[in-house]
C-alpha cells in the first residue's frame, strides 16, 4: 500500500509526457488538414514543411497546435482520445445491447481470450508433463532439456504463418487450433522450468523421511513433491499466461485474420485508423493485466489454504 | 515404406542408445552430455525426413529436411541479405540501444527510492504486456526500413532489462555497502566497484530474456511493411507464393540466429559473473 503514491506519481508523469509529445508528433498532420481547410499556414506547402523541424513549425503556427489534439487520424492520439475510442467500442456498445457485435472490442477480446485460454491449457499440460518426465527420467532430462531451451530461442513468429498454412492444408477449419499451438509454444517453457525447479525443491532429508515411512513413489509425488512445487507453479503460470496472450496476438497478426485483438491491430493498420490500433492495444493490456491479477489472487488463496501464505 | 520403417528403426535404436548412455557410468562426461541431446535432435530430423518421404507428403505442405537444406545451399546470398537486414540491422542495433537505455535509466532511477517504488511495479506490468502490438504504429512513424524494426526492438527489450537491473542494483548487502563507506568510497566508486558487478547476474537474466524478444520484434515488425528484403518479409511473401522451401530455410536461419544470439549472451554471462554460485562447478 505504501507504494500507491509513487506509482500514481509516475503514472501521472507518464500521461503528462504523453500529452506533451502529442503536439510535436501531430503538428505536421494538423498543418496539412488546416491547409486543406483553407487556413494560411507557414510554410504554405507540405513539401516545404518537410524541410522545417517540428519545433519551428510549432513556433510559426501556434494557432494550429491545439488542432493536433483533436485530429481524426493522428500520428499520436491523446490518452483521452484512446479512452473515448475504447469506451465507444466496449462500454457504449454494451449499453446499447450490442456487446458482441463484430465491431465491439468485447467480441474481439473474447475471441482472443478463448484462444489464449486453450493455448494456456495446452501449454501448461505439456509443461507439467515435461517437468514430471524430466524429474523422474534422467534420459529425458539429458536429451530434452537442452532442446526446450533452444526452442525458446527460436523466434516462433517466424513459424506462425507456417503453422497457420500447415493446419489449413491438413484441413483444420478456422484459426483456433493454430493460434492455440502458437500460444502454447510460448507458454509451456516457463511452466516447464518452474515445475522442474519446484518438483526438485524437496530436500534430501524430506525425501528420506518419506522413505522411512515406507512411502511409494506415487505417494512421494502426491504428498511431497507436488505440494512443495505449488508456489513455483503459480509463479510460472503468471508468466505463462502473459506469454500465451502474446502468442495468441502474434498468431492473429499475419495472413489475414478477421477476429481477435491482433486482427483489430492489423485491420487498423491497413485502413489507416490509428485510434482503432491504440484501442485494441489498450484492450490487450487490460486483458493481460486482468489475467495476471486473477492468477495472483488464486495464488494467494491457494497458498493461504495450504498454510504457505505470506504471513505464515 | 522402407523410408518409414528405417526412420522408425533409427528412432528406436537412438532412443535405446540414449537410455543406455544416460544410465551408464559415463553420464557425467562432457562428451556424453553433449552427444545425448544432439542425437535426440538428429532423431527428430530423421523421423521428419522418413515421415515426409514414407507418407508421400506434398512438398507444398511440409518439405523434407534434405529439400530445405538444398534450398538453403542454393539461396545463401538471399538468406545473407535477409539476415543482414533483420538480425544485424534491426534486432541487434535495437537490442544495443534498448539495453544501454535501460541500463542508464536503471542507474538514474536507483538514486531515488520514490521513483524505484513507483516504476518497478509499472515496469513489471509493462514487461508482461503484448508489446509486439505497437509494431504497426512504430512502422508508420519510422518508415519501412530497419529503423522502425530497431524501434520496436528497443521498446520490447527496454522493460525486462530495466526491471531486472533495478532489482540487481539492490542486491549488494548493507554490510558490503558499509565496507565501501569505511573505505571512503563515493557514490560512483560504490556503483562501479560494488553495486554494478553485484547486479550483473540480474542484468544478464534480463539480457537473456531480451535476446529472444529482439528477434521476435524485428520479424513481426516486418509483417507490417518492409523493403523487399528481410526475414519477416521473405516468410510472409513465401507463404503466399508457396515457395515453402525458402520459408523453411528462413526459419532455419532464424532458429540458428536466435540460438547463437542467446548463446553469445550466455557466454558473456559466464565470463562476467564467474564468481556467482550458479556458475561454479
Amino acid at each position: 500500500m505504501k507504494s500507491i503514491a509513487p506509482i500514481l506519481t509516475v503514472l501521472a508523469a507518464m500521461v503528462a509526457l504523453w500529452y506533451a509529445a502529442v503536439a510535436p508528433m501531430n503538428i505536421r498532420v494538423a498543418l496539412d488538414s488546416a491547409e486543406r481547410a483553407g487556413e494560411t499556414v507557414t510554410p504554405a506547402t507540405p513539401l516545404a514543411r518537410q524541410e522545417v523541424s517540428v519545433w519551428r513549425l510549432m513556433a510559426q503556427n501556434p494557432g494550429q497546435i491545439a488542432e493536433g489534439y483533436a485530429l481524426d487520424r493522428p500520428r499520436l492520439p491523446t490518452p483521452a482520445q484512446v479512452g473515448q475510442e475504447l469506451w465507444k467500442t466496449t462500454g457504449d456498445m454494451a449499453l446499447d445491447g450490442r456487446a458482441f457485435s463484430k465491431r465491439s472490442l468485447i467480441y474481439h477480446g473474447w475471441i482472443t481470450l478463448k484462444s489464449t485460454f486453450w493455448g494456456f491449457l495446452l501449454g501448461t499440460a505439456v509443461g507439467l508433463a515435461g517437468a514430471v518426465a524430466i524429474v523422474y527420467w534422467r534420459v529425458v532430462d539429458m536429451s530434452l532439456m537442452p532442446w526446450a531451451i533452444i526452442s525458446q530461442t527460436v523466434p516462433i513468429v517466424a513459424l506462425a504463418p507456417m503453422i497457420i498454412v500447415l493446419s489449413s492444408q491438413i484441413g483444420i477449419e478456422g484459426r483456433d487450433l493454430p493460434k492455440a499451438i502458437i500460444s502454447a509454444y510460448l507458454c509451456y517453457f516457463p511452466v516447464l522450468v518452474g515445475m522442474v525447479k519446484g518438483l526438485r525443491s524437496p530436500t534430501a532429508s524430506q525425501l528420506d523421511l518419506l522413505e522411512t515411512y515406507n512411502a511409494s513413489g506415487a505417494q512421494a509425488f502426491w504428498k511431497l513433491r507436488l505440494p512443495a512445487s505449488i508456489p513455483y507453479l503459480f509463479t510460472s503460470l503468471k508468466i505463462g499466461i502473459a506469454a500465451a496472450l502474446v502468442g495468441t496476438i502474434v498468431g492473429e497478426l499475419p495472413t489475414g485474420a478477421i477476429s481477435g485483438l491482433g486482427a483489430r491491430i492489423l485491420i487498423g493498420d491497413q485502413f489507416g485508423t490509428p485510434l482503432a490500433i491504440w484501442a485494441a492495444l489498450f484492450a490487450a493490456a487490460i486483458l493481460a493485466g486482468g489475467l495476471v491479477t486473477l492468477l495472483d489472487l488464486l495464488q494467494r488463496m491457494t497458498l493461504r489454504r495450504m498454510g504457505m501464505g505470506a504471513g505464515a | 515404406m522402407t523410408w518409414l520403417v528405417s526412420a522408425l528403426v533409427f528412432w528406436l535404436c537412438a532412443w535405446a542408445l540414449n537410455v543406455w548412455l544416460a544410465g551408464s557410468r559415463w553420464r557425467r562426461n562432457l562428451a556424453v552430455r553433449i552427444f545425448v541431446p544432439v542425437l535426440f535432435g538428429v532423431t527428430l530430423l530423421v523421423l521428419w525426413e522418413g515421415l515426409v518421404r514414407g507418407l508421400g507428403v506434398s512438398p507444398v505442405i511440409l518439405p523434407a529436411p534434405s529439400e530445405v537444406a538444398k534450398v538453403f545451399a542454393a539461396s545463401t546470398s538471399t538468406l545473407w541479405e535477409d539476415f543482414n537486414q533483420t538480425v544485424l540491422k534491426g534486432a541487434l542495433s535495437g537490442f544495443l540501444i534498448g539495453a544501454v537505455a535501460a541500463l542508464v535509466t536503471a542507474v538514474l532511477i536507483d538514486r531515488s527510492r520514490f521513483l524505484t517504488r513507483g516504476l518497478l511495479p509499472i515496469g513489471n506490468f509493462v514487461a508482461a504486456l503484448p508489446i509486439v502490438g505497437i509494431a504497426p504504429i512504430l512502422v508508420s512513424w519510422f518508415g519501412f526500413d530497419w529503423q522502425s524494426k530497431a524501434a520496436v526492438v528497443v521498446v520490447m527489450v527496454f522493460f525486462p532489462i530495466l526491471v531486472n537491473t533495478v532489482q540487481g542494483l539492490h542486491e549488494a548487502g548493507a554490510m558490503q555497502r558499509d565496507l565501501m563507506r569505511t573505505y571512503a568510497a563515493g557514490y560512483w566508486q560504490t556503483l562501479v566497484k560494488l553495486r554494478l558487478p553485484a547486479a550483473m547476474p540480474f542484468l544478464f537474466n534480463g539480457l537473456k530474456i531480451a535476446s529472444t524478444l529482439a528477434l521476435i520484434g524485428a520479424i513481426v515488425a516486418e509483417y507490417f511493411g518492409s523493403p523487399t528484403r528481410g526475414m519477416g518479409f521473405r516468410i510472409s511473401t513465401g507463404v503466399g507464393s508457396l515457395s515453402i522451401g525458402l520459408v523453411w530455410a528462413e526459419i532455419a536461419v532464424a532458429a540458428l540466429a536466435g540460438t547463437a544470439f542467446y548463446g553469445l549472451v550466455a557466454w558473456a554471462e559466464k565470463r562476467v559473473t564467474f564468481w556467482h554460485p550458479s556458475q561454479r562447478r
